[in-house]
């Protein structure tokens, strides 16, 4: 390892509350990144790492202050430079790779002109070699046809190619450190485990020192060697990714990681309750003592200093010197209860539903024309049993979604039937009875945008009740508390307003909505991918207990294969709104499987050091279906030739319901896995114990 | 981007339809003629008939509408109420003077307006913009006449710098016209540069807080470079919108500022038809004023499609 | 901070919270008391003012500001102080009834416009388009010299004239609104139209409408006071602001007295206004420096 690059010393960042109080984002951070050295920065929301990783750029986002240290540089420090010299320095030696590549890029300048203003700038490319260099740096990071890609407008890049071209664009001045501000949030998980490789590639081919600011475990667990955990606005946990990631000594770290649901383990993850301290509420004791399990008095009234406790391990809690780990013995997941109710019969069932979103324009109205456009959804069949938790997963893209809003008679579907309970669903909502309505409830993604920020959380909950129930004023009150009670929330909360509530509060308060109508079907639109993991394991525990508790169906929709595992006993995997694969759900996470799900399953991360994602195909998006044939055959690795062009797939069932879409039978396909490293059967990397 | 510049061209004549349309229709709402204005008292029994009988104004609603339209397309207007002079003769040298005056003060307004709202933003809370701001909203939110008739005492009744009163013929040549204008140019160009500045600086404000102007700084572009290569190409199209709107209001404000200063332009000539019940001219003055008020819009939101690449490579499907 | 909740109950503690709110601010500080004083000597006027407002004289024609005539008499010897207390009743009178009817109407249609979308939103918005390329000032105008410059004519004309670009306002709030998950939620749930429109939407979209209400009004006052200064609108010897600047700006280089009393008093009631709507704009997290003076 070479010389301290990155030095933050004591520092402290905050912003004046309006009665002028200075209230601390992040508190006293002490921080060394060496030359060479790939630093993972992990935290939850609020916890104060993007506000650390752009103070070492000497930047603070408007309203910020330094209130103590400083953030050095090559020894000097970054707040108390001139412009000029910080101008040389950022996207020279010490270059940001943004969160939203998609917003990071001026939306008026084509790339060529950001790329050669990125070489201009900061490298000693002379004007004529600009171009040349801009189309080896985009192969650098490769994309295909770079020539072609100069002359492009950022928008008209798919989410992976922005986030590569930043990258491209940070290494115009040949940095020695990047820091990188969750370059992968947001993307697909395909698409995702490519920027992860390259980025682990310039890591180890030029020897650029990186501080890696991310929420995800398993994305900085592939990138970094050392890993520093932040709290609240302080460093908890420092040590090397094996040590923090296998045996974190820390109770927020061990927590944090218990949180995250796990491919090879299919239980659901351990939540973590209460939230952490806004910025200034820490009071005077350990900021994580409310939430930690091993809490004493101590923890309460005195702040735990971040001790070295040799091996490049630090940490900053008061019983970290005592046995802690053997105290921490975590309560091993219980297996989820399946509580298939009783007689087995089909509740619900999509016959051959498509949907066409494509509306003709108005000059297309005008002439006449009909959209000629390939339907959003085509040909989809499922057919749900009473008591059943079934799983919808695919990428942005693949019409989970829709399919969940053509069963709330949201999107009329433009051809096929919804059946429930042995009758069909009128394709309208409007047109529904108040009684098949009452059966089907839907919880939306983002409870920001589901809850009316105008309605106290009372006026919330009385609508379904007063709607389906008709219940008195009385009722109603009592009712809501109770529901509040099974969501684990006081029935303080009735008088407040969704903004007085944090995330998981809000989306606890949509699942007691739903459940306040007494549904049969429960539909679930990514309802945790808005949370952060600690929550998100807390919200999935409880919308299965009520789940079981009430015998309700759940259809689930998500991107994440992990949570999925966890939670359904029957998975339907969609791309471009076809059926790739179906079955129970162990038999779809194992092989033999569609080389879909084979490529979504490979690019899965893991908060664990020795788990390697496995690429398959190559990393492109399709806008549209194609028009015959196998939905998947433009990304296909194992795409056979004209058959797969032009015939659709037959869907071959095994026995207990498994069907596997391909034109490869079988039995090939579970040699050709087999052969493959992709094998999912891998060892149970027990990261947790 | 071709398609939706037809569209957009489209839409903007079915609203020049509507407009020309519904002016008839108010203009005919109103109790009374061209000729009952004409004869005044006198305006009944046989006298009335004749007088409606030689202007066709005996003739159906749509038969004279039809008529009108037809006229208006070639350029007839027709002639005044007393039958002496032709409308679209008088129209034309008022119009001349009201263009020049809205003429130049856009000229000198929107590169003001821009440099300002500019300026503003970026001193954003310093004295500069706390200053020029609430100069701004002054401007902005104070009655024209009343702007007009301060900057008509200080400079010209007090202080006795510029001359005040316009004091010309309506078809006086230009070089008669410019120094006489310089009070009421004044006036206009102040209040639309209020209005247009307030716009640019919280465009500008809003794409400096845009992330990606943050990224341009941690990109290490100079500060100059991200003024005028990352925020000014990105914050000002969307400003293109409020130029219009505030060019199409100037034409209304026009008629108040006309009269404070005495000009000759159509703005007087719109009280001095209404004063006379010239309903011909009422409605002639209308149908110009519309059709620039959509004229001007339509050229706002062509040119916001240019400038916005993201519009300019989209194909097809809804604003 | 966006204030409160709907329920009735609940409305009044929202409106005192709301206006704490934009009190705590300088400029809606400063705006709300311009305008309740403004309100408060309109309706206190007659009772307070020193002289007759039509009590002319020739031996006190424009007399400059005295202890007798603070703030000097006019070209035909009348007190301006008097006059300038009365001056703005006409114009708030008229406003102050013409601007809820006006947000009220535009709104109702821009809600229903916005809901019902296709070719009826369509085919209303040419309309809409239309009229407001129409020159305000025009019509207005003609219909008081012709028809008459009293309330009953003028009330509905800047109601409707002030409506039109409401409807615009309101509809895209309510296009804002309705792409909203919660309302797609309600929808899913099976609440009737109304039950959506008058829980989910009209909570959303009033805000909108407030702080729309509070600057057509003050454009309102602006064409009212333009209309009696062009010399179509209140007729003497009613006092009126706009009237007074007219009468007094030929005498204006030796009587500036006359003119900078109206002037003041109109100029402070529109930056009140202005600056009230500004604060409640903030106050309710609502952008105003984007729109247009349409």
């Amino acid at each position: 390892m070479g010389a301290t690059l990155i030095d933050v010393r004591n520092l402290s960042i905050g912003f004046a509350a309006r009665d002028g109080a200075m209230l601390p984002i992040i508190r006293n951070i002490d921080l060394a990144v060496r030359e060479g050295e790939t630093v993972g920065i992990v935290g939850e929301s609020g916890s104060g790492k993007s506000t650390l990783a752009l103070a070492m750029m000497g930047y603070l986002k408007g309203g910020l202050r330094v209130l103590s240290g400083e953030a050095r540089f090559r020894a000097r420090d970054t707040f108390a430079l001139s412009n000029r010299a910080l101008e040389e320095i950022r996207g020279g030696d010490l270059a940001l790779i943004p969160q939203n590549a998609g917003q990071a890029l001026t939306p008026t300048l084509r790339i060529g002109a950001q790329m050669e203003e990125a070489l201009r700038l900061h490298s000693s490319v002379p004007s004529a070699g600009r171009a040349w260099r801009s189309r080896e740096l985009l192969a650098q990071v490769r994309l295909p046809d770079p020539a072609a890609l100069l002359a492009r407008y950022p928008h008209e890049l798919s989410g992976g190619q922005q986030q590569r071209v930043a990258i491209a664009m940070a290494l115009a001045g040949e940095p020695n450190a990047l820091l990188l501000d969750e370059p992968t949030t947001g993307l697909d998980v395909t698409t995702q485990a490519h920027v992860l490789e390259l980025l682990r590639d310039l890591a180890s081919r030029t020897g650029t020192a990186m501080v890696y600011v991310s929420h995800d475990l398993g994305a900085v667990a592939r990138v970094c060697d050392r890993v520093v955990v932040m709290y609240a606005g302080e460093i908890v946990l420092d040590g090397s990714a094996r040590d923090v990631l296998r045996a974190p000594a820390h109770p927020y770290a061990r927590g944090l990681i218990a949180s995250i649901p796990r491919l090879d383990i299919p239980v659901l993850p351990e939540a973590m309750e209460g939230r952490p301290p806004r910025p200034g509420g820490a009071g005077a004791g350990c900021a994580f003592a409310e939430r930690c399990p091993l809490v004493v008095d101590r923890c309460h009234s005195q702040r735990p200093e971040l001790e070295d406790r040799g091996g490049g391990v630090r940490i900053r809690c008061h019983r970290a010197g005592e046995e802690v780990r053997s105290g921490a013995t975590r309560k091993r997941t219980i297996p989820r209860q399946r509580r298939m109710d009783g007689d087995g019969r089909e509740l619900f069932s999509l016959a051959d539903v498509s949907i066409s979103y494509a509306r003709p324009g108005f000059i297309d109205q005008l002439l006449g024309r009909t959209s000629a456009g390939v339907p959003t959804v085509d040909g989809v069949c499922l057919s749900v049993v009473r008591g059943e938790t079934v799983g919808l997963v695919g990428e942005s893209g693949s019409g989970k979604s829709t399919i969940l809003k053509a069963i709330a008679g949201l999107v009329p579907p433009s051809s096929g039937t919804v059946w429930f309970d042995g009758a069909p669903l009128d394709s309208h909502v409007d047109r529904r009875t108040n009684m098949e309505r009452r059966r089907i409830q839907l919880v939306f993604q983002n409870p920001d945008a589901s809850l009316n920020p105008r309605h106290t959380i009372a006026e919330i909950l009385a609508q379904p009740l007063r709607l389906y129930l008709r219940l008195d004023a009385a009722a109603i009150r009592e009712r809501s508390v109770a529901l509040l009670d099974r969501v684990r929330l006081g029935p303080h909360y009735l008088e407040r307003l969704p903004s007085q509530l944090s995330g998981g509060e809000k989306q606890r308060v949509a699942i007691a909505r739903a459940f306040a109508a007494e549904p049969e079907i429960v539909l679930c639109d990514e309802v945790t991918s808005a949370l952060d993991v600690s929550v998100q394991a807390a919200v999935l525990g409880l919308l299965d207990q009520l789940r079981s508790e009430n015998g309700t169906t759940c259809l689930f929709v998500s991107h994440d294969l992990a949570v999925v595992r966890a939670l359904v006993d029957r998975v339907v995997v969609l791309y471009q709104g076809r059926i790739c694969e179906a079955g129970p759900v162990a038999d779809v996470y194992a092989m033999p499987s569609h080389p879909y799900t084979e490529m979504l399953l490979g690019a899965v991360l893991e908060p664990d050091p020795d788990h390697a994602p496995v690429l398959l195909g190559e990393d492109v998006v399709e806008r549209a279906p194609p028009a015959q044939g196998c939905p998947f055959q433009r990304r296909c690795h194992r795409k056979l030739g004209a058959i797969c062009e032009t015939t659709a797939p037959p869907s071959e069932e095994s026995g207990g319901g498994h069907i596997i879409r391909c034109h490869i039978p079988r039995e090939e396909l579970a040699r050709l896995q087999g052969a493959a490293p992709a094998s999912p059967t891998r060892r149970t990397s027990s990261g947790i114990d | 981007m071709l398609r939706l510049i037809v569209r957009r061209l489209l839409l903007g004549l079915v609203t020049i339809g509507l407009v020309v349309v519904l002016i008839f229709v108010a203009v005919e709402a109103l109790p009374g003629d061209a000729c009952t204005a004409f004869l005044e008292r006198e305006a009944q029994g046989q006298l009335l008939e004749n007088c409606r009988k030689e202007r066709g104004l005996d003739r159906p609603a749509v038969a004279r509408f039809a008529g009108w339209l037809g006229g208006a397309l070639l350029g007839d207007f027709g002639r005044t109420a007393s039958g002496e002079l032709s409308i679209a003769e008088i129209v034309g040298t008022r119009a001349r003077n009201s263009l020049l005056l809205a003429g130049v003060a856009t000229l000198m307004g929107i590169p003001l307006a821009i440099f300002l709202g500019v300026v503003t933003a970026l001193r954003r809370d310093r004295w500069a913009d706390v200053s020029i701001s609430s100069l701004a909203i002054l401007a902005m939110t104070v009655p024209e006449f009343v702007t007009a008739t301060v900057l008509l005492l200080v400079f010209s009744a007090w202080l006795g710098w510029l001359p005040g009163v316009v004091l010309v013929s309506a078809n006086a040549p230009l070089s008669a016209l410019l120094p006489q204008i310089i009070l009421p140019v004044i006036t206009v160009t102040l209040v639309l540069t209020a209005h247009i500045l307030r716009m640019v600086r919280s465009s500008v404000i809003e794409v400096m807080s845009s992330d990606y102007v943050q990224m341009a700084r941690l990109k290490g572009v100079p500060y100059w470079q991200i003024v005028f290569r990352h925020v000014l190409p990105n914050a000002l199209p969307p400003a293109i919108n409020v130029v219009a709107l505030t060019i199409a209001w100037l034409l209304g404000g026009l008629v108040v500022i006309e009269i404070v200063f005495n000009y000759p332009g159509l703005g007087r000539l719109m009280i001095e038809a209404i004063t006379q019940r010239e309903l011909a001219i009422v409605q002639t003055v209308a149908l110009i004023l519309a059709l620039v008020y959509v004229g001007v819009n339509l050229m706002a939101d062509v040119l916001t499609l240019v400038f916005n690449p993201r519009l300019r490579t989209m194909h097809g499907r809804e604003r | 901070m966006t204030a409160a909740s709907v329920p009735a109950g609940r409305s009044l503690f929202r409106a005192a919270e709301l206006i704490g709110d934009i009190l705590s601010r300088p400029s809606g500080a400063i705006g709300l008391t311009l305008v309740a004083l403004h309100l408060l000597i309109a309706l206190a006027a007659p009772l307070i003012v020193p002289y007759d407002y039509k009590a002319i004289s020739s031996l006190l024609m424009l007399k400059p500001p005295s202890t007798a005539h603070w703030l000097g008499t006019d070209h035909i010897g009348r007190d301006v102080l008097t006059r300038t207390l009365l001056g703005g009743r006409e114009a708030l009178l008229v406003t102050t009834i013409a601007t809820p009817i006006a947000v009220l109407w535009g709104g109702f249609l821009g809600i229903l416009f916005g809901l019902s979308g296709g070719w009826l939103d369509d085919m209303a918005m040419r309309l809409v388009d239309a009229v407001l390329s129409l020159p305000k000032i025009l019509f207005v105008l003609t219909a008081a010299a012709v028809l008459g410059a009293e309330p009953i004519v003028l009330v509905p004309m800047l109601a409707f004239f002030y409506g039109v670009p409401v409807i615009r306002v309101a509809r895209a709030a309510t296009h804002d609104v309705v792409a909203r998950d919660f309302v797609t939620a309600s929808r899913a749930r099976g609440h009737s139209r109304f039950d959506i429109i008058m829980r989910e939407i009209l909570p959303n979209v009033r805000d909108v409408l407030l702080v729309e209400g509070a600057m057509r009004w003050s454009w309102m006052l602006l064409t009212f006071s333009s209309l009696s200064f062009l010399g179509f609108g209140v007729s003497p010897p009613t006092p009126d602001w706009g009237l007074m600047i007219k009468d007094a700006s030929p005498v204006m280089s030796f009587a500036w007295w006359a003119v900078l009393a109206p002037i003041a008093a109109l100029s402070t009631l529109i930056v009140g206004i202005n600056l009230s709507a500004d604060a409640l704009a903030k106050a309710l997290g609502i952008d105003r420096a984007q729109k247009a003076p349409v």
